[in-house]
Parts: C-alpha cells; sequence; structure tokens
C-alpha cells in the first residue's frame, strides 16, 4: 500500500552538512577556579544527510543520541555550534531576522507532549489562528474561516464545536490534531515532528500517524520524522537514519534497512524490538555495557567498547559515513555487515 | 488452590465530581511462577488493580467489594501490621519510575540494609549487606557498587536495583507496573530478561502491567485485557493471539506494528476511551466497537467462558 508513496520527487529538500551542536556543561563557580577546560556535551557530533522533497526522513535512536537536538536545530529553535544547513539551496544560519520569520512559515514543529505544548488558557481557535496573526496573514473573519478548514483537515469535525473549547476538555488524541493544525496552519513545506505519537494511546496512534500521511499527500508536505520507536518509524518512513552518541552510524531506504541491517548498533538494536507474536522466538544481539556520556565520548568509533566486531583500528579511526556499492544505503563502520561470532 | 485468587474485585475512586469505577468486577487467578500481563490504555484501570493486590490503592481510591486471597487468606481482612509484613514477604511491587524511587541520599547497600532489617529485625547489618551482594550479582550489576548513590546509575541499572529490593525476601508474588516505559529498547530488553529468568529461578509468579502489548505477547504466559476498568479478556497467550475474541482486542492485535512483516497495514480503534465520569450504559467499548448490537447499549455483557481458561465479556459469545 505505502508503494503508492512513490512519487517523491528527488529534488532535495535539506542539505546538512557537518552539523554540530555541543552544550557546555554546567560547573559550580569553584569548579571554574579551580579547572581551566570547559567541557562539553556533543548532542551532535558531525552529522550529514539530506532529505528529498516529499519523503518522511526518520531519526531514530536512544535518548540522548542527539535526535531531538538535530530537529531543534533544523527548526531553527537551537543555534548550531558549526556546520551548515541548506534549505531550498539556502543556507539558513546566515539568514538575517527578517528572513527568518520567512522561513518559520515554511518549517514548523510538532511537538511530543500535547499536554504541554498547547496553552491551557488559549481556546482551540487562538490556539490554530494563531500563527496566522504572528505572521500577518489574517485576521477576523478570514482568520476563523482559516481556523475552521484547517480543523476540519485534521479531521476536528465538527469544526465549529472545537473552536470554543480548551486544551483539558480534549481528548489526548484530539490535542495532538490540535498541534498538527496548529503546524500546517502556515502551509509549510516541512514539518519536524518530534515523538509526535509517543504519548497516545496505541488504540489511536495509528489515525495520528495516517493523518500524518494523508497531509503529506494533500499539501505536499515533508517531514523529520523523530523517534525512539523503530516499529513505528518502520510504518512510516521512507528512509530512515540510526543515531548513536550524536553521530548517524547508518542511513538507508526502510524496507533495506529492516532486512539488511549493517551497522552492530543497528543490528542490535533491532534484534531487542520486542515481536508481537508468542510463537515467535526472538534472538536478541547482547551488547556489553551501556551508552557512554556524551561528555567522554570514546576514541575511534564511539561504539567500539560496546561492539561485538571491534577490532585495534575500530579505537583508533573514526569511521566515516559512506555509501554501500553505489546504493541508497550508507553506513559508518569499519567492518559493515560483521555478525556476532 | 491458587497463588493468588481475586473475585469480584471493584475499586471506587470518590471524588468530588463523582464516583469513579475504576476496577469493575474483576475476577482471575494465579498459579505459582506464572507470568500474566496486564494490558490496557491509560486510565483502563491497571495500575490501580495492580496496587489494590497490595492493598495500596491511593486516596479516595476504596475497595468497594470482592475478596483477594494469596496463599487463601483474604488480604482486605488483615491488619494493617499483618499487610505490612507481608508486602515484600508475599507479594512486592516494582514501580514504574526508577528515577524517583530511590532514595537519593542513601547508598544501594543501605536501602537493602533498611528494607531487610524492617522485615527481619535480627538480621545483622552485615548479614543484610551480604544478601544484597548475592541479589545484584543475580542481577548483573558489580559488587564494588553496593556502596554508590542511586544518581550514579544508569536508567537501567536502577530498575535492576528496584527489582532487586522487591525480590530480596523471596516473594511468591512480584507486581511490576509498567518496569520498562522510562526505558530504551536495548535496556527494556535485558531488563525483561532478567525479570523472566528470576521468575523461572524462584519459582516466582509476576504480574507485568502495561500499556504495550508486543511485550505481553512476548512474554507472558497469560494475557488479561483491560478497558475502562472492565476485564475485557483473559487467555493464555497463544490462545489470544491466535484467537482474539473481543473486539477490542481484536482492535488493538490490528494496531501495533511487526518489524517482521512487509507493509503492514495499521488499522486503529475510531473514537477515544470513555470518561469513567459519565461511563456509556451498557459495555463500556459499545461506541467504538465494529459489531455494536442492541443489547450492548443497555446491560453489561457477562464475563463468557469459551475454551478452557478463554474468558471474554462481550455479547457477540451468548449471555443475555
Amino acid at each position: 500500500m505505502l508503494l503508492v508513496w512513490r512519487n517523491i520527487s528527488l529534488s532535495i529538500l535539506w542539505n546538512v552538512e557537518h552539523l554540530k551542536k555541543y552544550f557546555p556543561v554546567q560547573r559550580s563557580f569553584l569548579e571554574k577556579l579551580f579547572t581551566r577546560k570547559t567541557e562539553y556535551v556533543r548532542a551532535v557530533d558531525d552529522v550529514d544527510f539530506s532529505i528529498r522533497s516529499g519523503e518522511v526522513f526518520t531519526l531514530a535512536g536512544e535518548s540522548g543520541c542527539g535526535k531531538t537536538t538535530t530537529g531543534m536545530l533544523l527548526a531553527r529553535l537551537i543555534e548550531p555550534t558549526s556546520g551548515t544547513m541548506f534549505f531550498e539551496g539556502k543556507d539558513i544560519c546566515s539568514l538575517r531576522r527578517e528572513e527568518l520569520r520567512h522561513l518559520r512559515r515554511k518549517v514548523q514543529i510538532i511537538f511530543q507532549d500535547p499536554y504541554a505544548s498547547l496553552n491551557p488558557r488559549m481556546k482551540i481557535g487562538k490556539t490554530v489562528g494563531h500563527p496566522l496573526e504572528v505572521h500577518g496573514l489574517a485576521k477576523g473573519l478570514e482568520k476563523e474561516k482559516k481556523v475552521l478548514e484547517v480543523l476540519n483537515e485534521v479531521g476536528l469535525t465538527p469544526p465549529e464545536k472545537f473552536v470554543d473549547l480548551y486544551p483539558h476538555q480534549l481528548s489526548g488524541g484530539q490535542r495532538q490534531r490540535v498541534a498538527v493544525a496548529r503546524s500546517i496552519i502556515l502551509r509549510p513545506e516541512f514539518v519536524v515532528a518530534d515523538e509526535p505519537v509517543s504519548m497516545i494511546d496505541v488504540s489511536i496512534r495509528t489515525t495520528i500517524i495516517d493523518l500524518m500521511l494523508d497531509l503529506r499527500e494533500n499539501l505536499g508536505l515533508t517531514y523529520l520524522f523523530i523517534t525512539h520507536d523503530l516499529a513505528i518509524a518502520k510504518y512510516i518512513s521512507d528512509r530512515i537514519a540510526i543515531m548513536y552518541l550524536g553521530k548517524i552510524v547508518e542511513l538507508s531506504e526502510k524496507t533495506e534497512l529492516f532486512t539488511n541491517p549493517l551497522h552492530p548498533y543497528t543490528k542490535a538494536l533491532l534484534s531487542a524490538i520486542p515481536i508481537p507474536n508468542p510463537e515467535r522466538k526472538r534472538q536478541t544481539i547482547e551488547l556489553k555495557g551501556e551508552v557512554p556520556s556524551a561528555i567522554k565520548i570514546p576514541s575511534g568509533c564511539r561504539f567500539h567498547p560496546r561492539c561485538f566486531a571491534a577490532t585495534a583500528v575500530c579505537s583508533q579511526e573514526e569511521p566515516k559515513l559512506v555509501r554501500i556499492n553505489g546504493s541508497d544505503h550508507f553506513v559508518a563502520c569499519h567492518y559493515p555487515g560483521a555478525g556476532q561470532e | 488452590m491458587s497463588l493468588l485468587q481475586v473475585d469480584h474485585l471493584t475499586i471506587d475512586y470518590k471524588t468530588r465530581k463523582g464516583t469513579i469505577r475504576a476496577v469493575n468486577d474483576v475476577s482471575f487467578s494465579m498459579e505459582k511462577g506464572e507470568i500474566l500481563g496486564l494490558v490496557g490504555e491509560s486510565g483502563s484501570g491497571k495500575s490501580t488493580l495492580g496496587l489494590s493486590l497490595v492493598r495500596l490503592v491511593p486516596y479516595p481510591g476504596v475497595i468497594a467489594s470482592g475478596h483477594i486471597r494469596v496463599e487463601k487468606k483474604d488480604i482486605l481482612q488483615l491488619r494493617d501490621r499483618e499487610m505490612r509484613s507481608s508486602r515484600g514477604r508475599k507479594i512486592a511491587f516494582v514501580f514504574q519510575d526508577p528515577m524517583t524511587s530511590l532514595n537519593p541520599v542513601k547508598k544501594i547497600g543501605d536501602h537493602f540494609v533498611e528494607f531487610l532489617r524492617t522485615h527481619t529485625p535480627h538480621m545483622s547489618k552485615k548479614d543484610a549487606l551480604e544478601r544484597a551482594r548475592h541479589i545484584l550479582d543475580e542481577l548483573g550489576i558489580p559488587n564494588e557498587r553496593i556502596s554508590d548513590y542511586p544518581h550514579q546509575f544508569s536508567g537501567g541499572m536502577r530498575q535492576r536495583i528496584m527489582i532487586g529490593l522487591a525480590i530480596a525476601l523471596n516473594p511468591s508474588i512480584v507486581i511490576a507496573d509498567e518496569p520498562t516505559t522510562a526505558l530504551d529498547v536495548i535496556v527494556q530488553d535485558r531488563i525483561l530478561d532478567i525479570l523472566k529468568d528470576l521468575c523461572r529461578a524462584h519459582d516466582m509468579a509476576l504480574v507485568l502491567i502495561t500499556h504495550d502489548l508486543s511485550i505481553v505477547l512476548e512474554r507472558c504466559d497469560t494475557i488479561f485485557v483491560m478497558y475502562a476498568g472492565h476485564q475485557v479478556e483473559y487467555g493464555e497467550s497463544e490462545e489470544l493471539y491466535r484467537n482474539p475474541r473481543h473486539p477490542y482486542t481484536q482492535g488493538l492485535l490490528r494496531s501495533i506494528p511487526n518489524i517482521e512483516l512487509a507493509d503492514q497495514k495499521l488499522d486503529a480503534i475510531p473514537g477515544s476511551p470513555p470518561d469513567l465520569l459519565n461511563p456509556p450504559k451498557g459495555c463500556p467499548f459499545w461506541p467504538r466497537c465494529p459489531h455494536v448490537m442492541e443489547i450492548c447499549r443497555i446491560k453489561v455483557p457477562p464475563l463468557i467462558g469459551l475454551e478452557v481458561g478463554h474468558l471474554v465479556k462481550c455479547f457477540l459469545y451468548g449471555g443475555t
């Protein structure tokens, strides 16, 4: 069914190169006196990728891998430490105030928690129509008309009923629909969706995802989907990038990634996902230890202390994200495809 | 006689806005070493049911009727003092959030010492620490970390410590409320393995409370599906997977992604769970049910036994 989505044009919407975001570690006054060096959390540590127009590009990984930080960087909610981000061929890091405002009309974001991302004292109609006011695009009756239209699009029907409600009068699923409505009212080209369904009950999760996919078709949207849930990622994405400690370790079209994972971390990650079938006995690939701190990133390949295939090279040389045999599959590993001994 | 026997248990929250029936006439039993998965969405009453098994339903919750028997003894009749001593010894609870359930100013070893010596006053501190080391060993935590503080451990390690505290007195039943919800998938997998190994090694029964049907299908012997306080379906995992009978269970099974299937089509259940202050009359699921009949809107269906041990609360399978 998802093969219908092949009408993705291959034009590049985003081109991200050497993107880095380091957060300085908070220290007390005494620590500042006695230590010279400031330490940094390397949340995003030299990441390259491009997003094609019309696709759902997913960043997946465990907590702390830098996926959300990357999403915030693309939405220009935080400033990168270094690197370039080209949106429609334009470097968005060097934008001036007015240009940045224009960019915000094209790039929107949906947050994880629909209980926290909606103002509890604003009626739904006001929340959804607010972006129009901020950007001076519509007022009064015209604004109201647009709000009703967009509520209809996200399935909050009849829209007249919803405009005068407050967030607490809605269910979690309905609130997330409101957040989606607010993100699309400016008719953006690109939406960052940061774990949009992780707080939503299982029985209604699919409706939100299907809504997002329908909107992509109807409005010609491109998504950056951020999730820790690979089963959901497989359902919604076209391409998936797996992140580990601030780096992309593997990037591929989704079916290829699930049937032929090449990075040892991806293999282990996929093997840990529960299979909803009592008759199926899953074989887990065991990893040593736990994810290290993003302050003290291991030398060489940052995954080598936990890797089952690591050799001396891995602790010295950092592998680059390279294309595998001219395919659309990228991996950053000295021994791609290595199995567990 | 079963290890745990719950009969017609009903729990109400008496709030100012009205009475919320969080658990509605629930009956089930568990044998030694059995792993039971209690699944439901948020607000389905699964945590309340779990807490009632250790008599810790928070205010303003009250157990309105029913019995909970652990090894034939009705724990609802116990005095508070007796109940306190059976918590941890007979039946133990692992809480959801390992980040807030440990005391931040106490070393891990001291958590064990406090817990063990509260229940067995004659135990020396040295013996308690020895026991703690033994348990940490079993959970794969290095011995020397016994004098570390909770903040020095990762989330997964902390959850292991919580499990270690729960099993320290060899209880016959452990209740784990969403033990892996805050954890990443690789850590989750390891914690669930540990829980299962412990059950097998000590012949311990486990109630695994979760919203994640995949976990339950994979790890549990029996499954209990809860919806709006009702026990809508109950049975062995294989049976429930192959022949789900309740429309809600069928809907849930169609809405969970399976990474082993290519181009899977997922369905959702239309609508959302009811407001328990104003529950629908009749079956709580009828407003969302694709097979709704006239009778469903009027009466709550009885719990109907199908094949051996497979129960379903739905008029599609009989009852008037």
